[in-house]
């Protein structure tokens, strides 16, 4: 700023990021300040570029699918879920139903790991070191399961196109049951913790709003929006996996800030449990896979297939031209879309809060470039 | 009013600070003490990848027929064959396995119609090297040896 002494020049740029701890990854947020309050923001992105799409159209439909879990890694198998749907719809053939419910208990379980690892790190983010420790343990046991059914914690590569792969385990059924029952006690814990805490409450409320009609602006999903009071579900709107023979609410809130998204995930966890219950009671004996060519060729032809992936929509589009290979993947994230309100979230907040909504939105930047 | 006195109370706080006292029982403990206490992972874990030889005879189950080094997306395995003059066979020569760029999606296991091939428990896979952690027959066929610490 030429001609202008420190005193009365009123504008500063920062950047925070993309080595600051609370931007979960990746991501640079270049501030413009006034004092403390925050008069613009800019996202700067693609530090973690690898070309997920630019892979797919050089691989296999069979041989894309372990690149898809590494977008969102803390909910990879919602990842996978939604490939193999998109795949499955190209080839017209649908998961058998022990397929379809393991899918459904599987990515429930994922939801609540995705959401525990959010609130873990949130709180970190504000300042509530404890509940990082208690939400790390509680995933932990998600994450066991992960490994005793298919091999792998993180990017799990759990479903195939066409069903599953792996038989479920012995005690699979135990294992759930009782990760289920050890599980809502802890939420409680959680909310114990932090709901009332007053300085939690201070640090969250009235920060970060965004109005229903602003969300839509944005095509924000998830969480963020539900907070916002809009009861828009995937798994209700458009069931994929029979998600339409469960019952479970949808958690919404009204007043849209950063407070009623911390409320709404916590609802989200309870109900993940309420479905998996009910999913425990309907697995039956059958096959696991339905009939799939070895070779997979799908019809030329395109599709669009999204589901209610922790975040938001995660959308898969996928053009065939009859090769074995994908002529275009196009992956629609929510953290993408969500991370793009961030400017609308943040205008007139404190340099404090930034932290705190980059926080909520929840982020992972694998996926925001992909 | 009852507000007021919960706040000045510090009952928000309070009640928090049980759960942290109801967690600093011994028995919530979780930390593993890693090397000295070496964690069981479960059965199907896809760790090391591992060359099944015939234990009786000692000559490997592979018939190098190549399917898993197609089915890789990665393209990391290599299969070398050459033909016995006399049975008129392949047979295998060489087999390399490049650990640095696998991911452990597990295709390459999946594809081998002889379960030849095998992603197993172990999962300490550092080498000092980068050529270290391209794995030749030999080493997949006896598994690496990593070093054993004593508490
Ligand atoms: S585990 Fe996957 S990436 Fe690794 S060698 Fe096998 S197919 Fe390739
Ligand atoms: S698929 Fe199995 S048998 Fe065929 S080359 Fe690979 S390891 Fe050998």
């Amino acid at each position: 700023m030429a001609g202008s002494t420190f005193l009365d020049s009123s504008e500063l740029v920062l950047n925070m990021g993309p080595q600051h701890p609370s931007t979960h990854g990746v991501l640079r947020v270049i501030l413009k300040l006034d004092g403390e309050k925050v008069i613009g923001t800019e996202c700067v992105i693609g530090y973690l570029h690898r070309g997920v799409e630019k892979i797919g159209e050089n691989r296999t439909y069979v041989q894309f699918a372990p690149y898809v879990d590494r977008m969102d890694y803390v909910a990879a198998v919602s990842n996978g879920l939604g490939y193999c749907l998109a795949v499955e719809k190209l080839l017209s053939v649908e998961a058998p139903p022990r397929a379809q419910v393991t899918r459904v208990i599987l990515t429930e379980l994922n939801r609540i790991a995705s959401h525990l690892l959010w609130l873990g790190t949130h709180a970190l983010d504000i300042g509530a070191i404890t509940p990082l420790f208690y939400t790390l343990r509680e995933r932990e046991e998600v994450l066991k399961i992960f490994e005793k059914y298919c091999g792998a914690r993180l990017t799990t590569h759990a479903f195939r196109i066409g069903g599953l792969q792996y038989e479920l385990y012995d005690g699979f059924e135990e294992d759930v049951a009782k990760f289920c029952d050890m599980f809502l006690p802890k939420v409680d814990e959680y909310e114990e913790l932090l709901t009332d805490n007053r300085i939690w409450v201070e640090r969250l409320k009235g920060v970060g709003i965004l109005t229903a009609e602003q969300c839509k602006a944005y095509g924000v999903t998830g969480p963020v929006l539900r907070a916002a009071g809009v009861a828009w579900d995937l798994r209700k709107a458009q069931p994929y996996s029979g998600y339409e023979q469960y019952d479970f609410d949808i958690p919404i809130r009204q007043n849209g800030d950063t407070f009623d998204r911390y409320i709404v995930r916590m609802e989200e966890m309870r109900q993940s449990v309420r479905i998996i219950r009910q999913a425990l009671e309907r697995i039956e004996p059958g096959p696991i896979m339905a009939k799939v060519p070895k070779v997979i060729k799908p019809p030329v032809g395109e599709v669009y297939v999204s589901i209610e992936a922790p975040k938001g929509e995660l959308g898969y589009f996928i053009v065939s031209d009859g090769s074995t290979q994908p002529y275009r993947v196009r992956v629609r994230p929510p953290s993408f879309v969500n991370l793009q309100a961030l400017d609308q979230m943040c205008r007139g907040a404190l340099v404090a809060d930034v932290v705190a909504i980059i926080g909520t939105i929840d982020i992972v930047l694998g996926e925001v470039d992909r | 009013m009852r507000k007021l006195i919960r706040t000045v109370l510090l009952v928000d706080l309070l009640r928090g600070l049980w759960v942290t006292l109801r967690n600093q029982h011994p028995k919530h403990i979780y930390t593993e003490q890693y090397p000295a206490q070496r964690p069981k992972v479960a059965e199907r874990f896809r760790g090391a990848p591992r060359l099944n030889i015939n234990p009786d005879t000692g000559e490997t189950l592979c018939i190098g027929c190549n399917l898993c080094a197609l089915a890789c997306p990665e393209n990391l395995i290599v299969v070398g064959t050459e033909r016995d003059p006399k049975t008129n066979r392949k047979v295998l020569t060489t087999f390399t396995y490049d650990t640095s760029r696998c991911m452990f999606c597990g295709l390459c296991e999946d594809a081998c119609p002889v379960d030849a091939l095998e992603l197993t428990q172990d999962f300490e896979l550092a080498s000092y090297t980068r050529e270290g952690q391209i794995w030749d027959r030999q080493m997949l066929e006896e598994g690496p040896r990593p070093t054993q610490y004593k508490s």
